[in-house]
């Protein structure tokens, strides 16, 4: 097999933007929305954003999404394994 | 009826032990028998009155309640063997699979068992991860051949439908052979497993031990719920479970004689399979591999699954859904003069069914009166209950003394009344807008009446359907009902933010014809309809005209009336053709904002609507005011003005359309498809000119000349291209005919104000059908190289594909005739298909859905409290209170800021 060319994926349009979050904000955010880690919707390891990030399970992602009527929409999930 | 109230708190579902099912049980039983000859239930049979009575007269010698009060008491029979419960056989091959023959242990390493034990730990309440876990422990445990613990070998275990386990030995000299495991041996191996291990099998020691899956007890049902009937003729015909249970017991007990007298291995076994077989069927008659237990009549029996499974099963027949009291069904009409959250409800049913209604010093009066009319006489009232709770029926003897007996703190279940809340639906129940709260309007007759525009949200209409009603019992149901389900909280929609429950069809072909430029009335005619809409006018308006000493009203004027006072909006509405004179009103309006009307009245103009504080100064009245969808002005009003300010406008507005339609006349008839020789003549030229291009196509085709598209082959260009040109002339077709037809014709006017049906439909009744398809593609199934004989083979022609140059008027020859049914039936086709498609999706879409909420933060979540959404529908937003789906209409904000500016200053 030839090797693959590497490709960012967060170039492409329909990919939105990736972010690991620091234990800081992590805290905040169950904090905020008073849960417990295991509540928060999930995303595998093996996800090629997540991959692409580097992010390991336990880490949580937060994805910056358009929307068509809230400007922008945060959305955050937790890397497990898969 | 004197009750205790109790609030479940959660609920645990495990495996009964044969301690617990000893522990609940008032009786063994050991006969296989009901009653005696003198029908009388024998002792320590199945009928035995420790478990409950069900003959009036007898008392229970449990709790010494009667029939009906007692709520039965559960027995027991020992079972003389072991048996698989057919339930957990599955589970029990998996249990079986993972842990050691000898010593019990789960098959995996001591690291193996921390590191599965932690998984558990993280994810907690997730159960689909836990299930797949489990899964994967089961798998690795199972190939273990040599147990990790005690060094034994370890067999594979062969499990075999409904209930036998079979283990793959090897003996010393490597020979396999098989040995059935009896329920005995495998209980025993159960009974091994260590606590600390269940876990990992998915199981709870306090509340599912593995060898409780194989049962030594078996709980006996209370009668209360096998009771047995005795028929006409005097016979008892006994309950399935019975028949069932007499059978078990029967066994059981020659089971126990038969190892008592010490009778041969092999007899042993039989009876032993024999009474697994109807411990089985008990449980599960219908499961796979085993021949279902049959009734004499040779009906298979209904036994404990059946009677939870399926459609009328315990479930979903009677604890998701229940047929339920004050509710009524019958066929429904339509009655345009009654409003849209009223129903009319036919006396008859007005008497059946009641409200509860509390006696104080208010309605004391009222209620007596009431009591003394009783059942037979409307208003009256069927029942009351005194202080103590006891329900006393009313009747035609006894009126007087209630009457006089009652008193405050009593309650009246009077007849239904105008002005009650009932919730009214019909099926399917696909939204919400299914069932909504409604005002009962009692009326003669046999048939609930609703008004027409509350026909869309039910999917209503009266080719004889039917419809349910139901009366809230509490005062709490009841104003629950109104505050969320009355129907003008539901003019707009849910799903596309704008009304549902809207002007349909007449209204709004009347509101165009009352509305129009030109529209005049007279004096009496304007009394009259404002008569009918029931409009408080405490004067008329100056009439907008005096034509030989006649006062003229224009409709503009009198539909002004029922508009809000200072309701200003501006819209290009359906019946816009030239768009200079909408730009020019526009104009006017964005240059000086609130113009003069006179300004206003000299470009006045059907195609766009300008409403200023309340008087309509331009523009007809079209489906974009108040029609389904897309009804501005009736958007508006709900928004700015409230539901109830809407229900009382789309009530004046529906019924003055009516009175308008129904007094000049509104009808379409087979001369409004007329076109002149002139038109005809034209369409024919296109037609010829149309068929022309295709022949050429076809002979560049046949010629090779023609160039294929991008992406498609020879055959398909040249198909795309013939599409093309045949679409084109039935367009043009149909504009001739919209040219000759105008304003004055009645399908015309439906058509271009959006009452009903399209241009589209008046041009295929008029000029032509044009060409019928099958999924997009010209005709072409049938013979070979053709669809019908009456062709060549391989003609690719206009008319011999399909395309019909007959309009509805003209006629279609037989072969057109023929076309139109094959492109007729591919809609028939696809609409049934649909309908069901799409209800199979939204069963599953409500089923992965019907648990999720928003909570008070504004998060979605499942009741465990993962979160699905961080905010609802990512704005958070009730699309019900949305602008056509968007949040804000900032345009309007601003609009009505400026005016509010202007107006005050």
């Amino acid at each position: 097999m030839a090797r693959k060319k590497e490709f960012d994926i967060f170039s492409h349009e329909l990919v939105p933007e990736h972010r690991v979050l620091s234990e800081e904000e992590k805290e905040a955010i169950l904090k905020k929305y008073k849960i417990k880690i295991s509540q928060l919707p999930q995303i595998k390891a093996s996800d090629p954003a997540v991959v692409a990030l580097e992010a390991k399970p336990g880490d949580v992602i937060e994805i910056k999404r358009k929307s068509p009527t809230a400007g922008y929409y945060y959305y955050y999930r937790l890397v497990v394994e898969d | 009826m004197q009750s205790i109230k109790k609030i479940i708190g959660s609920i645990e579902f495990g495996i009964l032990s044969p301690q617990e099912i000893r522990k609940m049980s008032a009786a063994e039983i050991t006969i296989p028998d009901t009653y005696d000859d003198d029908g009388y239930p024998i002792e320590g049979g199945l009928m035995d009155k420790r478990l409950g009575v069900i003959d009036p007269g007898l008392r229970c010698e449990t709790c010494g309640a009667r029939a009906g009060e007692c709520p039965g008491h559960f027995g027991h029979v020992e079972l003389a063997r072991p048996i698989i419960h057919v339930g957990f056989a599955k589970t029990i091959h998996r249990v079986l699979e993972s842990t050691c023959r000898e010593c019990g242990r789960i098959k995996l390493s001591d690291e193996e068992i921390e590191e599965y034990m932690s998984k558990f730990e993280v994810m907690s309440d997730r159960r689909k991860a836990r299930e797949s876990l489990i899964k994967e422990i089961h798998k690795k445990a199972k190939e273990r051949m040599v147990c990790p613990h005690c060094g034994a070998p370890q067999f594979p275990i062969k499990f075999e439908r409904p209930t036998i386990y079979w283990e793959l030995r090897k003996d010393e000299e490597g020979n396999e052979y098989r040995h059935r495991m009896m329920p005995s041996e495998i209980r025993e191996r159960l009974e091994k497993i260590p606590d600390k291990d269940l876990p990992l099998l998915g199981l709870h020691p306090e509340k599912s031990r593995p060898e409780w899956m194989v049962l030594t007890v078996l709980p006996v049902p209370p009668v209360t719920m096998r009771p047995s009937i005795t028929l006409e003729s005097g016979i008892r015909a006994e309950d399935d479970l019975t028949h069932k249970l007499v059978d078990i017991i029967r066994i059981n007990n020659r089971l126990k004689s038969n190892i008592e007298a010490g009778a041969p291995q092999l007899i042993i076994e039989d009876l032993w399979d024999l009474l697994q077989y109807h411990v089985t069927t008990y449980i599960n008659n219908e499961t796979s591999g085993v021949p279902p237990a049959k009734h004499k009549s040779g009906r298979p029996l209904k036994t404990l699954a059946q009677r939870l499974k399926g459609k009328e099963g315990r479930f979903r027949g009677n604890l998701s859904g229940k047929r339920v009291n004050f509710s009524a069904r019958t066929v429904i009409s339509p009655d345009p003069m009654i409003s849209i959250n009223e129903v009319g409800v036919p006396l008859a049913v007005a008497m059946e069914l009641t409200v509860p209604e509390k006696v104080t010093e208010f309605n004391f009066e009222k209620l007596k009166q009431r009591v003394l009319n009783g059942p037979e006489k409307y208003p009256g009232a069927n029942y009351v209950i005194d202080p103590e709770g006891r329900r006393i029926r009313l009747m035609e003897n006894n009126l007087e003394i209630i009457a006089e007996k009652l008193d405050i703190g009593w309650t009246v279940e009077r007849h239904l009344e105008d002005g009650d809340i009932v919730l009214f639906n019909r099926q399917p129940s696909l939204h919400r807008m299914s069932i909504m709260a409604h005002r009962v309007r009692v009326m003669p007759y046999k048939t609930f009446c609703l008004n027409l525009s509350v026909c869309p949200p039910y999917n209503a209409d009266f080719d004889g359907d039917e419809m349910n009603l139901h009366v809230p019992q509490t005062e709490e149901a009841q104003a629950e009902a109104k505050i969320l389900m009355e129907v003008q909280n539901h003019i707009i929609s849910p799903r596309y933010g704008g009304p549902l429950i809207a002007g349909i069809q007449d209204h709004i072909s009347g509101g165009y014809l009352l509305t129009r430029e030109g529209a005049y009335f007279t004096r009496s005619e304007v009394e009259q309809m404002l008569m009918f809409a029931g409009v408080e006018v405490r004067e008329l308006p100056k009439p907008d005209k005096v034509e030989n000493g006649i006062e003229l009203w224009s409709g503009k004027t009198i539909f002004s009336l029922i508009l809000p006072e200072d309701l200003t909006i501006w819209y290009r509405n359906k019946l816009c053709d030239e768009p200079e004179r909408c730009e020019a009103l526009e104009k006017l309006i964005e240059e000086k904002l609130v113009p003069e009307p006179e300004e206003v009245r000299k470009l006045a103009y059907d195609g766009f609507v300008y409403i200023q504080n309340g008087k309509l100064l331009s523009g007809a009245i079209d489906k974009k005011a108040y029609g389904r969808e897309d009804g501005k002005l009736l958007d508006i009003i709900v928004r700015e003005y409230g539901a109830e300010r809407a229900r009382q406008f789309l009530d004046q507005v529906t019924k003055l359309s009516i009175w308008v339609i129904t007094h000049k006349g509104f009808t379409t008839a087979i001369d409004d498809e007329d076109l002149p020789q002139e038109a005809l003549d034209r369409i024919r030229e296109i037609i010829r000119e149309a068929e022309e291009r295709v022949k050429r196509l076809i002979e560049a085709y046949r010629n090779g000349e023609l160039e294929p598209l991008p992406g498609k082959t020879l055959e398909e260009t040249l198909e795309s291209h013939i599409m093309a040109v045949l679409a084109e002339a039935r367009d043009n077709a149909g504009k001739v005919a919209e040219r000759y037809l105008g304003m004055n014709n009645h399908a015309v006017i439906m058509a271009k104000t959006g009452a009903r049906g399209k241009i589209l439909n008046i041009t295929q009744m008029a000029a032509m059908l044009g060409q019928q398809s099958i999924r997009g593609k010209r005709l072409y199934r049938g013979y070979r190289g053709r669809v019908l004989t009456h062709f060549k083979p391989d003609d690719l022609s206009a008319r011999a594909r399909g395309f019909i140059v007959n309009s509805y008027k003209s006629g279609l020859t037989p072969q057109e005739y023929f076309f139109h049914a094959m492109g007729g039936r591919e809609g028939l086709v696809d609409t049934a298909v649909r309908t069901a498609q799409s209800g199979y999706m939204q069963r599953r879409l409500i089923n992965a859905l019907q648990d999720l909420k928003v909570d008070y933060d504004g998060t979605v979540r499942d009741p465990s409290g993962i979160i699905v959404q961080f905010k609802y529908g990512e704005d958070g937003i009730d699309p019900m209170k949305s602008w056509q789906g968007k949040t804000l209409d900032v345009d309007r904000i601003i609009v009505r800021t400026l005016l509010k500016a202007r107006n005050s200053g």
